[in-house]
C-alpha cells in the first residue's frame, strides 16, 4: 500500500510561523545593528501571513483521497474550532510583540530574541490547538512551555529569573503528568490518536479504569497550564515576575491555547466516558473560582492581583467546559475570545503605566490615573469591568454563555459558586477603579511615555471587548461552526 | 414612530456628543447634556401622545433580533405601569442634570455618566425581554457606582463599594433565576412567560431569587444596609436619580416579574412580605426620628417610603397596586426634592447637622419654605403628591387585611414626627451665631429653575392624579389575569372607595374617579 500524498495545507500557518520565527533568529544573530523596529515588523509579517493561511483554512476541505478532516497521517485536525483558536493565538501574539517592543526599548533590555521566540512559541500554540494526537499535543505543549520559560526570565531583574525557574520547575513536573497520562492512553486503547481514543472507547466493554487514569493525568497537565486551582502555584510568581509584555501575552495565549486543546481531547477522545470525567472539572472549576477570586481579594500589587484572578477566570471557563458537547464548547470559546481580549488589555496598561520597568505596579500607585490620564483609566475601568463580568462588555456576555450552558445542564450549583465568585472577583476589579476614580494622585509622579504601538493595540482589543459585548451575535455566527469538533 | 427606542438611546447618542467636547470646554458638557435630557424628555412625551389609554397590553413595541444563539431579542414596550416611571425618569434627569452643574470635577465625565445611567433605567423600565432588563438592570450599576465614587462625599470610597458589592450580590441571584427561567420556558420574551406555568416549587425559588436581587436595590429591610450610606454621600444631582429612579427599577421589577410570573409563589410568600415592608416602614421612620443628619434622615424615610410600595404591592387589590405604581413616581419626587433642599442647604450652612444647625428660616425664608412643601409632600399632606398614592396603599392594604392597613396608618403618623420635628429643630428657633456671620444668600434664580418644575409636578399630582390613575389601572387590572391561578384572585370589581364616591360625586373623592368609572359603569 502506498502513501497518498502529503498534504502540508493544515498546517501552513505553523509553517510559516515557525519559518518566520527561525529566519528572524538568524537575522538578528547576522545583521547585529539592524534596528529592532525591523524584527518587530518581520514578526508582524509572519503573523499576517499566517492569520492569512488560518483564514484560508476556514473553508478548507480534505481531497478526495483523504478520508476525514485530520490530515497528515491524522495528526492534526482541519476543523474550523483550530481556525479561531488560531486566529484568537496570532492576534494576541502581534499585541505582545507590540507591547514588548515598545517595553523593552524602554526597560533598555531589548533583545533581538524575543521576537523569534514570540513567533515560536505561537507556533506551538497554534499547532496544540489542531493537534488530533496527543504525541503532537505534547510536542506543541513543549515547543510552547519552552518558549515561555525563556520568554518569562527575558529581564535582567532577579524576580523574572525567579519567576522563570518557579515556572520552568511545576511545568517540567506537569509533563510529566502529561506524558504518563498519554502512556495510559496508549495502553488502554492501543493509540494516541484522539480521534482513534474515542472510537476505541465507545467500542469498549471491558474496564474503563485505564482510560480513566489517563483522563485523569491529562487533565492534571492541562490544569497546570491553565493554572487551575490546585494546581495553580506557578502562576502568580510567573506572572508577577515576568515583563509585563510577556505576561500579558502568556496569560491570554497560553490559557486559550491549553483550553483549546483540553476542550478537543475531553470533548472527543474522552466523550464516551463524559459522565466521569465531568465531576472531575467540575471539581477543578468550583475550586479555581472560589480560590482565585478569595485570594486576589488580599493583593497589593496589581500583576499579582489579576494572576490570581486569572485563576479565577480559568475556573469561570472551566465551568463551561463541564458541560460536554457543542454548547460548552461554544460557550467555552466565546469566553476565551473575551478572556483573551481583556486580560490583555488589561496588562497592556499596566504596563504603559509601569514608566520604566516594573515600578509602579503596586495598586496604590494607580491613585488619581483618571485625573493624570483618563483616557488610560477610563479604558482600564472598561477591562476590568469587562473582567468582572459588567455589561455591555464582552466579559458579561460570556459569562451569559457559560452560566446559561451549564444551568441548562442542570449544573445549578456549580453555577451558583460561579456567580458569588463573580461577586467576590467584582469586589477586587472595583477596588481598582474606586482609586483610579476617588483618590488624589501623590505628588512628583513620574511621567508616563507615549506609546504608540501598544495605545493602537490597546484601543483595538477595546474595541473588540465592546463589539463583542454588544453585538455578540457577530462571534457567535462563527462559533456555531467552529464549535463542531469533527472526527 | 419608534419613540421607545428613540428615548431610550437618545441619552447614549448624548454620550458621545459629550465625550466629543473638547477637554475644558465644561460648560458646552453640560449644555449638551442638559439639551440631551430636555430631548428626551420631549421623546418621552411623544409616549405619552400615542400611549392609547383603552388599548390592553404592552403598546408601542419595537423588536428585533438580537443575539439569537442565546435567545436575545431587542423588544421594548410600554404600559401603563411603566408609562409613568418613564416619564418620571425624563424628568427627573432633567433635573439631575441642572442639579448637576455645579458639581466638579471633570463635567465631562460626570455627564456622560449621568446620560448613560439614564438610557440604562430607561431601557429596564421598558424592556420586553427577560435578559435585556437584566442586561439594562446590571448595566445601571457601573455609572451609579461611578457616580458615588467619583463625586461623593468624604466617605465615598466605602459608601460605593458597599452600594456596588450588595447590588451585585443580589443580582447574582437574578441572573441565576434569568437563566433558569429560560431553560424552564425556553423564552425571554415576558409576554410569553406571563403565561408559562412554572411548577409550584420551581416557581418559588425563581420568585425568590428575583425577590432578593429587588429587596436589595429597593432596599427592602433587612436588605437596606448599603442605603443610608450610599444616599449621604451622593452628590445632590446623582442622587436624585439614585434615590428617585433607581428604587423603583426594584419595585417595578417585584411587580412585572414576581407577581407577574409567579402568581403562585407571590400568593405563598405574600405574608412574609408584606410584614418585612410593614417593619421597613415602622424601622424606617423610627431611626429617622433620631437621626441628626439631614440627608442620613432623609435616607431612612425612603426606606419607610419604599416600605410603602411594596406593602402596596402585595396587597393584592386594585387600589393597592395602583397605589404603589403612583407611589413610585410620588416618592422619587418628594424625596428627589427634599434631597436637592438639604443639598443646597449644606452648600450655604456647610452642614446637615440637625444639631448646629437653627433658625435658618430667618435667613434664607424662602428655601425653608420650599423645604418644608417638600417635606410636607413626602409626609403626605393631603393637597401634595404622596397623600393620593399613600391613601390608596393604606386603602388597599386595609382591605387585605386590617392589622397590616393599621400599623401602616402608623407610620404616616410617625412621618409627621421626624420630618416637622427635623424641620422645627434646625429652621426654627434661635439663629446660631457661626451662621449669622456668615454672609449666606437666599435661593438663587438658578435654583428656583431646578425647585420649581418639580414643586409643580408635585402639586399637580397632589390636586389630580387622574390622568396617572386612568392610564395605570388597566395595566394594574390586567395583572388580575395572572393572578386568576392564585387561590385569590386580584380584586378588581366594586371598589370600597366606591360608595363614598358614588354619594359625593363632584366632591372630595373625585379625583381618584379612574378607579370609580368601572364601578358605576358611567364613563
Amino acid at each position: 500500500m502506498t502513501h497518498p500524498p502529503l498534504d502540508f495545507g493544515p498546517v501552513l500557518p505553523e509553517l510559516i510561523l515557525v519559518g518566520a520565527g527561525l529566519a528572524l533568529l538568524v537575522i538578528e544573530a547576522v545583521f547585529k545593528r539592524l534596528s529592532h523596529a525591523w524584527l518587530a515588523g518581520g514578526a508582524f509579517a509572519g503573523i499576517l501571513a499566517a492569520g492569512w493561511a488560518s483564514v484560508w483554512l476556514w473553508n478548507w476541505t480534505p481531497r478526495a483521497f483523504q478520508r476525514d478532516s485530520a490530515v497528515l497521517g491524522g495528526m492534526v485536525a482541519a476543523d474550523k474550532f483550530s481556525v479561531v483558536a488560531r486566529l484568537v493565538l496570532l492576534a494576541v501574539a502581534a499585541l505582545g510583540i507590540a507591547f514588548g517592543h515598545h517595553y523593552f526599548r524602554r526597560t533598555g533590555e531589548d533583545r533581538g530574541e524575543f521576537y523569534g521566540l514570540v513567533l515560536l512559541c505561537t507556533s506551538g500554540m497554534t499547532l496544540i490547538a489542531s493537534a488530533n494526537n496527543l504525541i503532537v499535543v505534547f510536542l506543541a505543549l513543549e515547543i510552547l512551555s519552552l518558549s515561555l520559560y525563556v520568554l518569562t526570565g527575558f529581564s535582567f531583574r532577579l524576580t523574572a529569573t525567579e519567576g522563570a525557574m518557579k515556572y520552568f520547575l511545576l511545568g517540567a513536573f506537569s509533563s510529566a503528568f502529561f506524558l504518563y497520562g498519554i502512556a495510559m492512553a496508549y495502553g488502554a486503547t492501543d493509540t494516541t490518536s484522539i480521534t482513534g481514543i474515542a472510537r476505541a472507547l465507545s467500542g469498549s466493554t471491558g474496564s474503563d479504569a485505564l482510560a480513566l487514569a489517563a483522563a485523569g493525568l491529562l487533565a492534571v497537565g492541562f490544569a497546570f497550564k491553565v493554572a487551575a486551582v490546585p494546581f495553580h502555584t506557578w502562576a502568580p510568581d510567573a506572572y508577577q515576575g515576568a515583563p509585563t509584555p510577556v505576561t500579558a501575552y502568556m496569560s491570554a495565549a497560553t490559557k486559550v491555547a491549553a483550553f483549546a486543546a483540553l476542550l478537543r481531547v475531553f470533548n472527543v477522545a474522552f466523550a464516551p466516558l463524559q459522565w466521569d470525567w465531568t465531576p472531575f472539572i467540575w471539581v477543578l472549576a468550583a475550586l479555581s473560582m472560589v480560590v482565585g477570586a478569595v485570594i486576589a481579594l488580599s493583593q497589593t500589587d496589581i500583576k499579582r492581583m489579576l494572576a490570581y484572578s486569572s485563576v479565577a477566570q480559568a475556573g469561570f471557563i472551566l465551568t463551561g467546559v463541564t458541560v460536554a458537547g457543542q454548547a460548552g464548547i461554544k460557550a467555552s470559546m466565546f469566553y476565551l475570545v473575551a478572556y483573551a481580549a481583556m486580560i490583555v488589555g488589561a496588562f497592556g496598561i499596566v504596563m504603559v503605566v509601569s514608566v520604566r520597568g516594573e515600578d509602579r505596579t503596586s495598586i496604590s500607585s494607580y491613585a488619581g490615573l483618571a485625573r493624570t490620564h483618563p483616557a488610560l483609566a477610563g479604558a482600564l475601568t472598561l477591562f476590568l469591568a469587562s473582567l468582572a463580568g459588567l455589561p455591555p462588555t464582552a466579559g458579561f456576555v460570556a459569562k451569559v454563555g457559560v452560566f446559561g450552558a451549564a444551568v441548562n445542564a442542570g449544573e445549578w450549583p456549580l453555577v451558583l459558586i460561579a456567580v458569588l465568585a463573580s461577586v467576590v472577583a467584582a469586589f477586587f476589579y472595583l477596588r481598582v477603579i474606586v482609586i483610579m476614580y476617588t483618590q488624589e494622585p501623590p505628588p512628583g509622579e513620574p511621567v508616563i511615555e507615549r506609546a504608540t504601538g501598544p495605545s493602537i493595540g490597546i484601543v483595538l482589543v477595546g474595541i473588540v471587548t465592546l463589539v463583542l459585548g454588544v453585538f455578540p451575535g457577530l462571534a457567535y455566527h462563527f462559533l456555531d461552526q467552529a464549535s463542531v469538533l469533527r472526527w | 414612530m419608534p419613540w421607545l427606542t428613540l428615548t431610550i438611546f437618545l441619552p447614549l447618542a448624548g454620550v458621545l456628543f459629550v465625550l466629543l467636547v473638547p477637554r475644558g470646554n465644561e460648560t458646552a458638557a453640560r449644555g449638551i447634556a442638559l439639551a440631551t435630557t430636555i430631548l428626551t424628555f420631549a421623546a418621552s412625551l411623544g409616549i405619552l401622545a400615542s400611549f392609547d389609554t383603552n388599548a390592553p397590553g404592552y403598546q408601542l413595541v419595537d423588536q428585533a433580533t438580537w443575539v439569537s444563539s442565546i435567545g436575545l431579542k431587542y423588544a421594548v414596550g410600554v404600559d401603563g405601569i411603566s408609562l409613568f416611571l418613564v416619564l418620571l425618569t425624563t424628568f427627573l434627569f432633567v433635573i439631575a442634570v441642572l442639579a448637576s452643574f455645579r458639581e466638579t470635577p471633570n463635567v465631562r465625565a460626570l455627564m456622560a455618566t449621568i446620560l448613560a445611567l439614564e438610557t440604562f433605567v430607561l431601557g429596564t423600565f421598558l424592556s420586553l425581554d427577560l435578559l435585556l432588563f437584566f442586561l439594562f438592570f446590571e448595566a445601571t450599576l457601573l455609572p451609579g457606582y461611578l457616580l458615588i465614587a467619583g463625586w461623593g462625599g468624604d466617605r465615598r470610597a466605602s459608601a460605593a463599594i458597599k452600594f456596588f458589592i450588595y447590588t451585585m450580590a443580589g443580582s447574582a441571584f437574578l441572573f441565576l433565576a434569568v437563566l433558569f427561567v429560560y431553560f424552564q420556558a425556553h423564552t425571554f420574551d415576558i409576554r410569553v412567560l406571563s403565561h408559562h406555568a412554572f411548577a409550584v416549587s420551581t416557581g418559588r425559588w425563581l420568585f425568590l431569587g428575583f425577590l432578593v436581587a429587588f429587596a436589595v436595590k429597593a432596599p427592602i429591610v433587612p436588605f437596606h444596609a448599603w442605603q443610608p450610606d450610599a444616599y449621604t454621600e451622593a452628590p445632590t444631582g446623582a442622587l436624585l436619580i439614585l434615590a428617585g429612579v433607581l428604587p423603583k427599577i426594584a419595585t417595578y421589577g417585584l411587580l412585572r416579574f414576581n407577581i407577574g410570573l409567579f402568581p403562585e409563589a407571590a400568593q405563598h410568600f405574600r405574608g412574609l412580605i408584606e410584614i418585612l415592608a410593614l417593619v421597613g416602614i415602622i424601622y424606617g421612620a423610627v431611626v429617622a426620628i433620631v437621626q441628626t443628619d439631614l440627608k442620613r434622615l432623609i435616607a431612612y424615610s425612603s426606606i419607610s417610603h419604599v416600605g410603602f410600595i411594596v406593602l402596596g404591592l402585595f396587597a393584592f387589590t386594585q387600589q393597592g397596586v395602583s397605589g404603589s405604581v403612583l407611589y413610585m413616581v410620588n416618592h422619587a419626587l418628594s424625596t428627589g426634592l427634599l434631597f436637592v433642599m438639604v443639598g443646597l442647604l449644606y452648600e450655604r450652612m456647610r452642614t446637615r447637622d440637625i444639631g448646629r444647625l437653627g433658625g435658618v428660616a430667618s435667613v434664607t425664608p424662602k428655601m425653608a419654605a420650599l423645604f418644608l412643601v417638600a417635606g410636607l409632600a413626602s409626609m403626605g399632606l393631603p393637597g401634595l403628591n404622596n397623600f393620593a398614592s399613600e391613601f390608596l396603599v393604606i386603602l388597599g392594604t386595609f382591605g387585605a387585611n386590617k392589622v397590616w392597613g393599621s400599623i401602616a396608618a402608623v407610620g404616616v403618623l410617625l412621618s409627621a414626627i421626624y420630618f416637622l420635628w427635623a424641620y422645627q429643630r434646625s429652621m426654627h428657633g434661635p439663629l446660631r451665631d457661626e451662621h449669622a456671620t456668615a454672609s449666606v444668600r437666599d435661593l438663587t434664580r438658578w435654583e428656583y429653575l431646578v425647585i420649581v418644575p418639580v414643586v409643580v409636578v408635585i402639586l399637580f399630582l397632589g390636586l389630580y392624579p387622574k390622568p396617572v390613575l386612568e392610564r395605570v389601572n388597566p395595566a394594574t387590572c390586567r395583572v388580575k389575569l395572572v393572578y386568576q391561578s392564585a387561590p385569590t384572585p386580584l380584586d378588581c370589581g366594586p371598589l370600597p372607595i366606591a360608595t363614598a364616591a358614588h354619594g359625593t360625586r363632584g366632591g372630595g373623592w373625585t379625583m381618584y374617579a379612574p378607579l370609580n368609572v368601572r364601578v358605576d359603569g358611567s364613563p
